[in-house]
Protein backbone atom coordinates (compact mmCIF):
# COMPACT_ATOMS: atom_id res chain seq x y z
CA UNK A 1 0.00 0.00 0.00
CA UNK A 2 1.34 3.53 -1.44
CA UNK A 3 2.18 5.89 1.85
CA UNK A 4 2.82 9.00 2.42
CA UNK A 5 5.22 10.52 5.48
CA UNK A 6 3.34 13.97 6.81
CA UNK A 7 4.52 15.56 10.06
CA UNK A 8 5.59 11.94 11.29
CA UNK A 9 2.11 10.35 10.10
CA UNK A 10 1.59 8.04 7.34
CA UNK A 11 -1.13 9.02 5.33
CA UNK A 12 -2.59 6.63 2.91
CA UNK A 13 -2.31 7.58 -0.93
CA UNK A 14 -4.08 5.72 -4.08
CA UNK A 15 -1.02 5.11 -6.21
CA UNK A 16 2.75 5.76 -5.20
CA UNK A 17 4.09 8.93 -6.38
CA UNK A 18 5.95 7.30 -9.70
CA UNK A 19 2.59 5.70 -11.21
CA UNK A 20 0.75 9.46 -10.05
CA UNK A 21 3.95 10.89 -11.95
CA UNK A 22 3.02 8.44 -15.53
CA UNK A 23 -0.19 9.57 -15.45
CA UNK A 24 -0.04 13.10 -15.02
CA UNK A 25 2.04 11.86 -17.97
CA UNK A 26 -0.24 10.44 -19.99
CA UNK A 27 -3.50 12.53 -19.18
CA UNK A 28 -0.84 15.61 -20.22
CA UNK A 29 0.28 13.89 -23.52
CA UNK A 30 -3.53 13.06 -24.16
CA UNK A 31 -4.65 16.47 -23.96
CA UNK A 32 -1.36 18.22 -25.89
CA UNK A 33 -2.98 15.23 -29.09
CA UNK A 34 -6.69 16.60 -28.57
CA UNK A 35 -5.34 20.60 -28.35
CA UNK A 36 -3.17 19.80 -31.49
CA UNK A 37 -5.95 18.17 -33.48
CA UNK A 38 -8.67 20.99 -32.42
CA UNK A 39 -6.13 23.51 -33.69
CA UNK A 40 -6.01 21.60 -36.88
CA UNK A 41 -9.58 21.38 -37.16
CA UNK A 42 -9.67 25.27 -36.20
CA UNK A 43 -7.61 26.81 -39.00
CA UNK A 44 -9.70 24.57 -41.65
CA UNK A 45 -12.24 26.24 -40.60
CA UNK A 46 -13.85 29.56 -42.24
CA UNK A 47 -15.20 30.71 -38.98
CA UNK A 48 -16.23 34.37 -40.24
CA UNK A 49 -19.06 32.15 -41.90
CA UNK A 50 -20.07 31.10 -38.02
CA UNK A 51 -20.85 35.08 -37.60
CA UNK A 52 -24.70 34.40 -38.68
CA UNK A 53 -24.65 31.16 -37.73
CA UNK A 54 -28.32 31.69 -35.65
CA UNK A 55 -29.47 33.40 -38.93
CA UNK A 56 -28.91 30.85 -41.14
CA UNK A 57 -30.40 27.91 -38.97
CA UNK A 58 -33.69 30.35 -38.42
CA UNK A 59 -33.59 30.81 -41.70
CA UNK A 60 -33.21 26.43 -42.96
CA UNK A 61 -35.92 26.26 -40.28
CA UNK A 62 -38.84 28.44 -41.42
CA UNK A 63 -38.41 27.42 -45.00
CA UNK A 64 -38.58 23.43 -43.76
CA UNK A 65 -41.67 23.96 -41.60
CA UNK A 66 -44.15 23.01 -42.55
CA UNK A 67 -43.24 19.95 -44.11
CA UNK A 68 -45.09 19.66 -47.28
CA UNK A 69 -47.37 16.87 -46.32
CA UNK A 70 -48.76 16.12 -50.10
CA UNK A 71 -45.39 14.95 -51.24
CA UNK A 72 -45.99 12.01 -49.12
CA UNK A 73 -47.66 10.08 -51.66
CA UNK A 74 -44.48 10.31 -54.11
CA UNK A 75 -41.99 8.84 -51.02
CA UNK A 76 -44.16 5.10 -50.96
CA UNK A 77 -41.59 4.17 -53.60
CA UNK A 78 -38.45 4.97 -52.39
CA UNK A 79 -39.96 3.71 -49.13
CA UNK A 80 -40.47 0.51 -50.18
CA UNK A 81 -37.35 0.36 -52.20
CA UNK A 82 -35.50 0.96 -49.02
CA UNK A 83 -37.26 -1.27 -47.58
CA UNK A 84 -36.13 -4.20 -50.32
CA UNK A 85 -32.71 -3.00 -50.33
CA UNK A 86 -32.09 -3.52 -46.25
CA UNK A 87 -34.34 -7.18 -46.39
CA UNK A 88 -33.40 -8.62 -49.60
CA UNK A 89 -29.25 -7.11 -48.76
CA UNK A 90 -29.77 -8.78 -45.39
CA UNK A 91 -30.97 -12.37 -47.00
CA UNK A 92 -28.42 -12.00 -49.68
CA UNK A 93 -25.27 -11.34 -46.28
CA UNK A 94 -26.65 -14.22 -44.74
CA UNK A 95 -26.53 -16.82 -47.36
CA UNK A 96 -22.66 -15.57 -47.91
CA UNK A 97 -21.95 -15.18 -44.47
CA UNK A 98 -22.84 -18.87 -43.03
CA UNK A 99 -20.08 -20.64 -45.21
CA UNK A 100 -17.25 -17.59 -44.17
CA UNK A 101 -18.62 -17.92 -40.65
CA UNK A 102 -18.03 -21.64 -40.39
CA UNK A 103 -14.66 -21.69 -42.56
CA UNK A 104 -13.77 -19.06 -39.66
CA UNK A 105 -14.44 -20.76 -36.28
CA UNK A 106 -11.99 -22.37 -34.85
CA UNK A 107 -13.91 -26.05 -34.46
CA UNK A 108 -15.58 -26.21 -37.81
CA UNK A 109 -12.43 -24.91 -40.41
CA UNK A 110 -11.11 -27.04 -42.64
CA UNK A 111 -7.77 -25.74 -42.27
CA UNK A 112 -6.54 -23.42 -39.96
CA UNK A 113 -3.11 -22.51 -41.29
CA UNK A 114 -5.26 -21.51 -44.73
CA UNK A 115 -8.64 -21.48 -44.88
CA UNK A 116 -9.29 -19.30 -41.55
CA UNK A 117 -6.71 -16.57 -42.29
CA UNK A 118 -8.65 -16.09 -45.32
CA UNK A 119 -12.41 -15.81 -44.19
CA UNK A 120 -10.81 -13.78 -40.87
CA UNK A 121 -9.37 -11.32 -44.25
CA UNK A 122 -12.96 -11.21 -45.42
CA UNK A 123 -14.29 -10.38 -42.48
CA UNK A 124 -12.58 -7.62 -41.56
CA UNK A 125 -12.02 -5.98 -44.89
CA UNK A 126 -16.04 -6.25 -45.72
CA UNK A 127 -16.46 -4.79 -42.41
CA UNK A 128 -13.94 -2.26 -41.96
CA UNK A 129 -15.22 -0.20 -45.51
CA UNK A 130 -18.35 1.41 -44.89
CA UNK A 131 -21.72 0.62 -46.78
CA UNK A 132 -21.41 4.04 -48.87
CA UNK A 133 -18.26 3.07 -50.51
CA UNK A 134 -19.20 -0.04 -51.55
CA UNK A 135 -22.62 2.03 -52.65
CA UNK A 136 -20.17 4.72 -54.78
CA UNK A 137 -18.03 1.29 -55.73
CA UNK A 138 -21.19 -0.71 -57.09
CA UNK A 139 -22.86 2.13 -58.70
CA UNK A 140 -20.21 2.92 -61.29
CA UNK A 141 -19.63 -0.80 -62.11
CA UNK A 142 -24.19 -2.02 -62.14
CA UNK A 143 -25.37 1.68 -62.87
CA UNK A 144 -27.23 3.29 -60.36
CA UNK A 145 -30.05 2.17 -58.76
CA UNK A 146 -31.80 -0.46 -55.96
CA UNK A 147 -29.35 -3.48 -57.69
CA UNK A 148 -25.89 -1.64 -56.63
CA UNK A 149 -27.72 -0.36 -52.92
CA UNK A 150 -28.76 -4.01 -52.34
CA UNK A 151 -25.27 -5.34 -53.24
CA UNK A 152 -23.31 -2.72 -51.38
CA UNK A 153 -25.56 -3.72 -48.08
CA UNK A 154 -24.80 -7.19 -48.61
CA UNK A 155 -21.05 -6.97 -48.70
CA UNK A 156 -21.06 -4.83 -45.72
CA UNK A 157 -22.78 -7.13 -43.64
CA UNK A 158 -20.85 -10.07 -44.51
CA UNK A 159 -17.94 -9.43 -41.93
CA UNK A 160 -20.75 -8.12 -39.43
CA UNK A 161 -22.73 -11.37 -39.62
CA UNK A 162 -19.83 -13.78 -40.22
CA UNK A 163 -17.70 -12.45 -37.05
CA UNK A 164 -20.71 -12.73 -34.54
CA UNK A 165 -21.57 -15.81 -35.94
CA UNK A 166 -18.18 -17.78 -36.32
CA UNK A 167 -18.04 -16.18 -32.17
CA UNK A 168 -21.55 -18.89 -31.58
CA UNK A 169 -20.28 -21.37 -33.53
CA UNK A 170 -16.98 -21.50 -31.48
CA UNK A 171 -18.86 -21.22 -28.42
CA UNK A 172 -21.48 -24.49 -28.59
CA UNK A 173 -21.42 -27.46 -26.66
CA UNK A 174 -18.85 -29.97 -27.95
CA UNK A 175 -21.13 -33.06 -26.01
CA UNK A 176 -24.14 -32.49 -28.37
CA UNK A 177 -22.01 -32.42 -31.61
CA UNK A 178 -20.12 -35.90 -29.96
CA UNK A 179 -23.04 -37.48 -29.02
CA UNK A 180 -24.62 -37.00 -32.76
CA UNK A 181 -21.20 -38.38 -33.85
CA UNK A 182 -21.41 -41.41 -31.75
CA UNK A 183 -24.76 -42.62 -33.60
CA UNK A 184 -22.68 -42.71 -36.43
CA UNK A 185 -23.62 -39.83 -38.23
CA UNK A 186 -22.13 -38.44 -41.36
CA UNK A 187 -20.07 -34.75 -41.26
CA UNK A 188 -22.99 -33.33 -43.16
CA UNK A 189 -25.78 -34.90 -40.63
CA UNK A 190 -23.25 -33.69 -37.38
CA UNK A 191 -23.61 -30.52 -39.14
CA UNK A 192 -27.34 -30.15 -39.66
CA UNK A 193 -28.43 -32.01 -36.33
CA UNK A 194 -25.81 -31.39 -33.86
CA UNK A 195 -23.78 -28.02 -34.67
CA UNK A 196 -27.06 -25.65 -36.80
CA UNK A 197 -29.53 -26.70 -33.97
CA UNK A 198 -27.58 -24.87 -31.45
CA UNK A 199 -26.47 -21.65 -33.40
CA UNK A 200 -30.13 -21.52 -34.78
CA UNK A 201 -31.64 -18.69 -31.84
CA UNK A 202 -28.23 -16.99 -32.45
CA UNK A 203 -28.90 -16.79 -36.19
CA UNK A 204 -32.05 -15.62 -36.06
CA UNK A 205 -31.02 -12.95 -33.48
CA UNK A 206 -28.22 -11.81 -35.70
CA UNK A 207 -30.21 -11.71 -38.89
CA UNK A 208 -32.53 -9.29 -37.06
CA UNK A 209 -30.12 -7.21 -35.68
CA UNK A 210 -28.15 -6.86 -38.81
CA UNK A 211 -31.69 -5.87 -40.67
CA UNK A 212 -32.23 -3.35 -38.41
CA UNK A 213 -28.92 -1.37 -38.96
CA UNK A 214 -29.62 -2.50 -42.84
CA UNK A 215 -32.76 -0.09 -42.69
CA UNK A 216 -30.73 3.08 -41.16
CA UNK A 217 -27.42 2.56 -43.78
CA UNK A 218 -30.00 2.06 -46.48
CA UNK A 219 -32.23 5.21 -45.84
CA UNK A 220 -28.74 7.35 -47.07
CA UNK A 221 -27.22 4.64 -49.81
CA UNK A 222 -29.62 7.31 -52.27
CA UNK A 223 -27.43 10.24 -51.72
CA UNK A 224 -24.14 8.04 -53.83
CA UNK A 225 -26.55 7.02 -56.39
CA UNK A 226 -27.73 3.51 -54.87
CA UNK A 227 -31.64 3.88 -55.13
CA UNK A 228 -33.91 4.11 -52.04
CA UNK A 229 -35.40 7.26 -50.05
CA UNK A 230 -32.02 8.63 -49.75
CA UNK A 231 -32.63 9.65 -53.81
CA UNK A 232 -35.18 11.86 -53.28
CA UNK A 233 -33.63 13.29 -50.38
CA UNK A 234 -30.73 14.27 -52.31
CA UNK A 235 -32.48 15.60 -55.23
CA UNK A 236 -34.82 17.59 -52.90
CA UNK A 237 -31.21 18.83 -51.30
CA UNK A 238 -29.98 19.63 -54.34
CA UNK A 239 -32.86 21.84 -55.50
CA UNK A 240 -33.14 23.84 -51.58
CA UNK A 241 -36.49 22.04 -51.43
CA UNK A 242 -36.70 22.35 -47.47
CA UNK A 243 -40.46 21.37 -46.85
CA UNK A 244 -39.90 18.21 -49.18
CA UNK A 245 -36.48 17.45 -47.01
CA UNK A 246 -37.99 17.61 -43.65
CA UNK A 247 -40.63 15.61 -45.01
CA UNK A 248 -38.27 12.85 -46.09
CA UNK A 249 -36.12 12.97 -42.71
CA UNK A 250 -39.46 12.13 -40.51
CA UNK A 251 -40.42 9.39 -42.90
CA UNK A 252 -36.94 8.11 -41.99
CA UNK A 253 -37.00 8.75 -38.47
CA UNK A 254 -39.96 6.98 -38.31
CA UNK A 255 -38.93 3.93 -40.52
CA UNK A 256 -35.72 4.05 -38.11
CA UNK A 257 -37.78 3.68 -35.09
CA UNK A 258 -40.11 0.97 -36.81
CA UNK A 259 -36.87 -0.73 -37.22
CA UNK A 260 -35.61 -0.71 -33.96
CA UNK A 261 -39.18 -1.82 -32.49
CA UNK A 262 -39.52 -4.95 -34.76
CA UNK A 263 -35.99 -5.94 -34.02
CA UNK A 264 -36.24 -5.39 -29.82
CA UNK A 265 -39.62 -7.41 -30.76
CA UNK A 266 -38.07 -10.29 -32.38
CA UNK A 267 -34.91 -10.50 -30.59
CA UNK A 268 -37.06 -10.36 -27.24
CA UNK A 269 -39.03 -13.49 -28.44
CA UNK A 270 -36.23 -15.56 -29.59
CA UNK A 271 -33.88 -15.08 -26.76
CA UNK B 1 -49.41 -48.50 -23.69
CA UNK B 2 -50.46 -44.59 -23.72
CA UNK B 3 -52.49 -43.62 -26.97
CA UNK B 4 -49.96 -40.82 -27.57
CA UNK B 5 -46.90 -43.11 -27.46
CA UNK B 6 -49.21 -45.56 -29.66
CA UNK B 7 -49.74 -43.16 -32.35
CA UNK B 8 -45.68 -42.12 -32.25
CA UNK B 9 -44.43 -46.08 -32.75
CA UNK B 10 -43.61 -46.99 -36.03
CA UNK B 11 -43.02 -42.96 -37.57
CA UNK B 12 -39.75 -41.67 -38.22
CA UNK B 13 -38.37 -39.03 -35.78
CA UNK B 14 -38.59 -35.74 -37.13
CA UNK B 15 -36.79 -32.86 -35.90
CA UNK B 16 -38.58 -30.70 -34.13
CA UNK B 17 -39.53 -26.80 -36.23
CA UNK B 18 -37.91 -23.60 -35.53
CA UNK B 19 -41.36 -22.10 -34.90
CA UNK B 20 -43.90 -24.79 -33.27
CA UNK B 21 -47.37 -23.07 -33.81
CA UNK B 22 -47.72 -24.25 -37.19
CA UNK B 23 -50.43 -21.73 -38.67
CA UNK B 24 -48.13 -18.90 -37.49
CA UNK B 25 -45.14 -21.45 -39.21
CA UNK B 26 -46.62 -21.27 -42.12
CA UNK B 27 -47.97 -17.70 -42.38
CA UNK B 28 -44.32 -16.63 -41.86
CA UNK B 29 -42.88 -19.00 -44.52
CA UNK B 30 -45.62 -17.94 -46.85
CA UNK B 31 -45.20 -14.22 -45.99
CA UNK B 32 -41.69 -13.70 -46.10
CA UNK B 33 -41.45 -15.72 -49.54
CA UNK B 34 -44.13 -13.95 -51.10
CA UNK B 35 -42.26 -10.17 -49.91
CA UNK B 36 -38.68 -11.39 -51.19
CA UNK B 37 -40.71 -12.29 -54.42
CA UNK B 38 -42.27 -9.25 -54.58
CA UNK B 39 -39.72 -6.96 -53.44
CA UNK B 40 -37.01 -8.87 -55.79
CA UNK B 41 -39.74 -8.66 -59.13
CA UNK B 42 -39.59 -4.35 -57.89
CA UNK B 43 -35.54 -4.19 -59.03
CA UNK B 44 -34.77 -3.13 -62.53
CA UNK B 45 -32.15 -5.08 -62.83
CA UNK B 46 -29.95 -3.66 -66.50
CA UNK B 47 -27.98 -6.19 -67.74
CA UNK B 48 -26.56 -4.68 -70.55
CA UNK B 49 -25.56 -2.11 -68.12
CA UNK B 50 -24.00 -5.07 -65.80
CA UNK B 51 -21.98 -5.83 -69.23
CA UNK B 52 -20.38 -2.80 -69.68
CA UNK B 53 -19.57 -1.93 -66.19
CA UNK B 54 -17.94 -5.35 -65.62
CA UNK B 55 -14.98 -4.54 -67.18
CA UNK B 56 -14.57 -2.04 -64.30
CA UNK B 57 -15.11 -3.96 -61.91
CA UNK B 58 -12.54 -6.22 -62.85
CA UNK B 59 -10.24 -3.28 -63.23
CA UNK B 60 -11.09 -2.26 -59.57
CA UNK B 61 -10.05 -5.69 -58.48
CA UNK B 62 -6.69 -6.00 -60.71
CA UNK B 63 -6.05 -2.09 -58.81
CA UNK B 64 -5.83 -3.78 -55.66
CA UNK B 65 -2.81 -5.99 -56.64
CA UNK B 66 -1.23 -2.77 -57.58
CA UNK B 67 -2.17 0.02 -55.54
CA UNK B 68 -1.29 3.91 -56.54
CA UNK B 69 0.14 5.14 -53.09
CA UNK B 70 2.18 7.82 -55.55
CA UNK B 71 0.30 9.97 -58.03
CA UNK B 72 -2.05 11.22 -55.32
CA UNK B 73 0.15 10.90 -52.18
CA UNK B 74 -0.54 14.61 -51.15
CA UNK B 75 -3.98 14.54 -51.30
CA UNK B 76 -4.14 10.88 -49.94
CA UNK B 77 -1.82 12.26 -46.95
CA UNK B 78 -4.11 15.20 -46.12
CA UNK B 79 -7.37 13.66 -46.38
CA UNK B 80 -6.28 10.64 -43.83
CA UNK B 81 -4.34 13.14 -41.77
CA UNK B 82 -7.90 15.69 -41.48
CA UNK B 83 -9.67 12.28 -41.11
CA UNK B 84 -7.28 11.19 -37.81
CA UNK B 85 -7.81 14.93 -36.38
CA UNK B 86 -11.33 14.65 -36.40
CA UNK B 87 -11.48 11.35 -35.28
CA UNK B 88 -9.54 12.53 -31.99
CA UNK B 89 -11.00 15.44 -31.32
CA UNK B 90 -14.33 14.21 -31.99
CA UNK B 91 -14.09 11.00 -29.60
CA UNK B 92 -12.66 13.43 -26.52
CA UNK B 93 -15.17 15.69 -27.12
CA UNK B 94 -17.82 13.13 -27.34
CA UNK B 95 -16.66 11.00 -24.52
CA UNK B 96 -16.38 14.35 -22.32
CA UNK B 97 -20.27 15.38 -23.14
CA UNK B 98 -21.21 11.22 -23.11
CA UNK B 99 -20.47 10.61 -19.26
CA UNK B 100 -22.69 13.94 -17.53
CA UNK B 101 -25.38 12.39 -19.82
CA UNK B 102 -24.63 8.49 -19.25
CA UNK B 103 -25.04 9.60 -15.29
CA UNK B 104 -27.84 11.45 -15.62
CA UNK B 105 -29.46 8.49 -18.13
CA UNK B 106 -28.55 6.04 -15.05
CA UNK B 107 -32.16 5.43 -13.70
CA UNK B 108 -30.34 4.48 -9.94
CA UNK B 109 -28.54 7.75 -9.99
CA UNK B 110 -30.44 10.31 -11.85
CA UNK B 111 -33.97 11.72 -10.69
CA UNK B 112 -36.99 11.05 -13.22
CA UNK B 113 -36.95 14.30 -14.77
CA UNK B 114 -32.85 14.22 -15.77
CA UNK B 115 -33.59 10.69 -16.29
CA UNK B 116 -36.00 11.38 -18.89
CA UNK B 117 -34.13 14.34 -20.32
CA UNK B 118 -31.05 12.24 -20.84
CA UNK B 119 -32.58 9.23 -22.50
CA UNK B 120 -34.27 11.41 -24.84
CA UNK B 121 -30.73 13.26 -26.00
CA UNK B 122 -29.66 9.78 -26.39
CA UNK B 123 -32.50 8.32 -28.03
CA UNK B 124 -32.39 11.55 -30.33
CA UNK B 125 -28.69 11.19 -31.61
CA UNK B 126 -29.13 7.17 -32.10
CA UNK B 127 -31.92 7.88 -34.39
CA UNK B 128 -30.46 10.66 -36.56
CA UNK B 129 -28.02 8.62 -39.22
CA UNK B 130 -24.57 10.14 -39.09
CA UNK B 131 -24.82 10.65 -42.79
CA UNK B 132 -27.83 12.89 -42.21
CA UNK B 133 -26.35 14.84 -39.74
CA UNK B 134 -23.42 15.89 -41.63
CA UNK B 135 -25.83 16.87 -44.43
CA UNK B 136 -27.84 19.31 -42.51
CA UNK B 137 -24.15 20.80 -40.45
CA UNK B 138 -23.07 21.32 -43.94
CA UNK B 139 -25.66 23.10 -44.93
CA UNK B 140 -25.33 25.30 -41.65
CA UNK B 141 -21.60 25.61 -40.94
CA UNK B 142 -20.51 25.47 -44.65
CA UNK B 143 -17.67 22.50 -46.32
CA UNK B 144 -14.90 21.52 -43.62
CA UNK B 145 -13.92 19.25 -40.95
CA UNK B 146 -15.73 21.44 -38.43
CA UNK B 147 -18.82 19.34 -39.38
CA UNK B 148 -17.34 16.34 -39.43
CA UNK B 149 -16.39 16.75 -35.91
CA UNK B 150 -19.64 17.75 -34.70
CA UNK B 151 -21.41 14.86 -36.48
CA UNK B 152 -18.97 12.14 -34.52
CA UNK B 153 -19.24 14.05 -31.59
CA UNK B 154 -23.09 13.53 -32.14
CA UNK B 155 -23.13 10.09 -32.86
CA UNK B 156 -20.32 9.04 -29.88
CA UNK B 157 -22.87 10.66 -27.07
CA UNK B 158 -25.44 8.50 -28.35
CA UNK B 159 -23.45 5.30 -28.34
CA UNK B 160 -21.57 5.99 -25.34
CA UNK B 161 -23.56 7.37 -23.57
CA UNK B 162 -26.45 5.00 -23.58
CA UNK B 163 -23.76 1.56 -22.92
CA UNK B 164 -22.28 3.34 -20.31
CA UNK B 165 -25.72 4.01 -18.37
CA UNK B 166 -26.41 0.36 -18.85
CA UNK B 167 -23.08 -0.56 -17.13
CA UNK B 168 -24.15 2.18 -14.35
CA UNK B 169 -27.27 0.86 -14.07
CA UNK B 170 -25.84 -2.95 -13.60
CA UNK B 171 -23.21 -1.74 -10.99
CA UNK B 172 -22.49 -3.74 -7.61
CA UNK B 173 -24.72 -1.31 -5.31
CA UNK B 174 -23.00 -2.52 -2.13
CA UNK B 175 -19.85 -0.66 -3.33
CA UNK B 176 -21.30 2.51 -3.69
CA UNK B 177 -23.71 2.35 -0.38
CA UNK B 178 -20.34 1.56 1.26
CA UNK B 179 -18.45 4.89 0.19
CA UNK B 180 -21.88 6.57 0.92
CA UNK B 181 -21.83 5.17 4.35
CA UNK B 182 -18.66 6.95 5.40
CA UNK B 183 -19.87 10.88 4.89
CA UNK B 184 -18.89 11.21 1.27
CA UNK B 185 -20.36 13.70 -0.63
CA UNK B 186 -21.88 13.58 -3.89
CA UNK B 187 -19.49 13.93 -6.25
CA UNK B 188 -17.30 11.49 -3.98
CA UNK B 189 -19.72 9.36 -3.69
CA UNK B 190 -19.75 9.15 -7.94
CA UNK B 191 -15.74 9.12 -8.06
CA UNK B 192 -14.89 6.38 -5.70
CA UNK B 193 -18.35 4.57 -5.47
CA UNK B 194 -19.31 4.35 -9.16
CA UNK B 195 -16.49 5.51 -11.53
CA UNK B 196 -13.87 2.63 -10.61
CA UNK B 197 -16.55 -0.02 -11.24
CA UNK B 198 -17.46 1.05 -14.53
CA UNK B 199 -13.51 2.23 -15.25
CA UNK B 200 -12.86 -0.66 -17.36
CA UNK B 201 -15.89 -0.20 -19.60
CA UNK B 202 -15.47 3.16 -20.02
CA UNK B 203 -11.94 2.88 -21.66
CA UNK B 204 -12.96 -0.23 -23.72
CA UNK B 205 -16.32 1.20 -25.53
CA UNK B 206 -14.23 3.96 -25.78
CA UNK B 207 -11.60 2.44 -28.30
CA UNK B 208 -14.25 1.11 -29.89
CA UNK B 209 -16.15 4.17 -30.23
CA UNK B 210 -12.72 5.24 -31.96
CA UNK B 211 -12.54 2.87 -33.90
CA UNK B 212 -16.14 3.63 -35.80
CA UNK B 213 -15.37 7.11 -35.84
CA UNK B 214 -12.28 6.74 -37.58
CA UNK B 215 -14.51 4.73 -40.02
CA UNK B 216 -17.18 7.14 -39.90
CA UNK B 217 -15.43 9.78 -40.86
CA UNK B 218 -14.20 8.21 -43.97
CA UNK B 219 -17.02 8.66 -45.46
CA UNK B 220 -18.38 11.92 -44.28
CA UNK B 221 -16.25 13.68 -46.86
CA UNK B 222 -18.73 12.32 -49.39
CA UNK B 223 -20.83 14.78 -47.81
CA UNK B 224 -18.08 17.61 -47.77
CA UNK B 225 -17.81 17.73 -44.07
CA UNK B 226 -13.86 16.52 -44.19
CA UNK B 227 -11.84 14.12 -44.36
CA UNK B 228 -10.49 11.29 -46.58
CA UNK B 229 -14.29 10.80 -47.85
CA UNK B 230 -13.15 13.42 -50.17
CA UNK B 231 -10.26 12.15 -51.62
CA UNK B 232 -12.04 8.72 -52.24
CA UNK B 233 -15.08 10.46 -54.12
CA UNK B 234 -12.94 12.75 -56.48
CA UNK B 235 -10.88 9.48 -56.75
CA UNK B 236 -14.06 7.42 -57.77
CA UNK B 237 -15.18 10.50 -59.88
CA UNK B 238 -11.99 10.22 -61.93
CA UNK B 239 -12.30 6.42 -62.19
CA UNK B 240 -8.79 6.04 -60.23
CA UNK B 241 -9.34 2.63 -59.36
CA UNK B 242 -5.30 2.08 -58.44
CA UNK B 243 -5.81 5.41 -56.07
CA UNK B 244 -9.33 4.44 -54.63
CA UNK B 245 -7.29 0.93 -54.04
CA UNK B 246 -4.67 2.59 -52.03
CA UNK B 247 -7.24 4.56 -49.98
CA UNK B 248 -9.09 1.61 -49.07
CA UNK B 249 -5.69 -0.28 -48.33
CA UNK B 250 -4.48 2.70 -45.92
CA UNK B 251 -8.51 2.61 -44.04
CA UNK B 252 -8.76 -1.20 -43.61
CA UNK B 253 -4.99 -1.67 -42.14
CA UNK B 254 -5.48 1.59 -40.31
CA UNK B 255 -8.87 -0.57 -38.70
CA UNK B 256 -7.12 -3.24 -38.55
CA UNK B 257 -4.51 -2.16 -36.17
CA UNK B 258 -7.08 0.56 -34.23
CA UNK B 259 -8.88 -3.27 -33.31
CA UNK B 260 -6.26 -4.89 -32.40
CA UNK B 261 -4.61 -2.19 -30.21
CA UNK B 262 -8.24 -1.83 -28.41
CA UNK B 263 -8.37 -5.63 -27.86
CA UNK B 264 -5.14 -5.43 -26.00
CA UNK B 265 -5.81 -2.54 -24.05
CA UNK B 266 -8.69 -4.08 -23.57
CA UNK B 267 -7.41 -7.36 -22.49
CA UNK B 268 -5.03 -5.60 -20.34
CA UNK B 269 -7.51 -3.58 -18.05
CA UNK B 270 -10.05 -6.10 -17.52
Amino acid sequence: MPMKEQNGLKVWQLRTPRSQLIRWGAWLLGLAVFIFSWQEISDNTLWFMMDNVGEVVADIATRATPPRWSFITELGRPIWDTLAIATLGTILALIMAVPVAFLAARNTTPSKLFVRPIALLVIVSTRSVNSLIWALLLVSIVGPGVLAGLIAISIRSIGFCAKLLYEAIEEINVVQVEAIKATGASPMQVMVYGIVPQIMPAFAGIAVFRWDINIRESTVLGLVGAGGIGLALQSSLNVLAWPKVSLILLVILVAVVIGEWVSAKVRGAII
Amino acid sequence: MSAALEAKLGRAWKKPPFVSNPVFRWALIIGSVSYIVVAFWGIDINLSRIARGWARGWEFIKAFGDPDFTSRWKDIYNGIYESVVMTVASTVVGIAISIPIALGAARNIAPLPIYLVCRAIVAISRALNEIIVAIILVAILGFGPLAGFITLSFATIGFLAKLLAEDIENMNKSQAEAIKATGASWTQWINFGVQPQVMPRLIGLSMYRLDINFRESAVLGLVGAGGIGGTLNTAFDRYEFDTVAAILIIIIVTVMFLEYLSGVIRARIQ
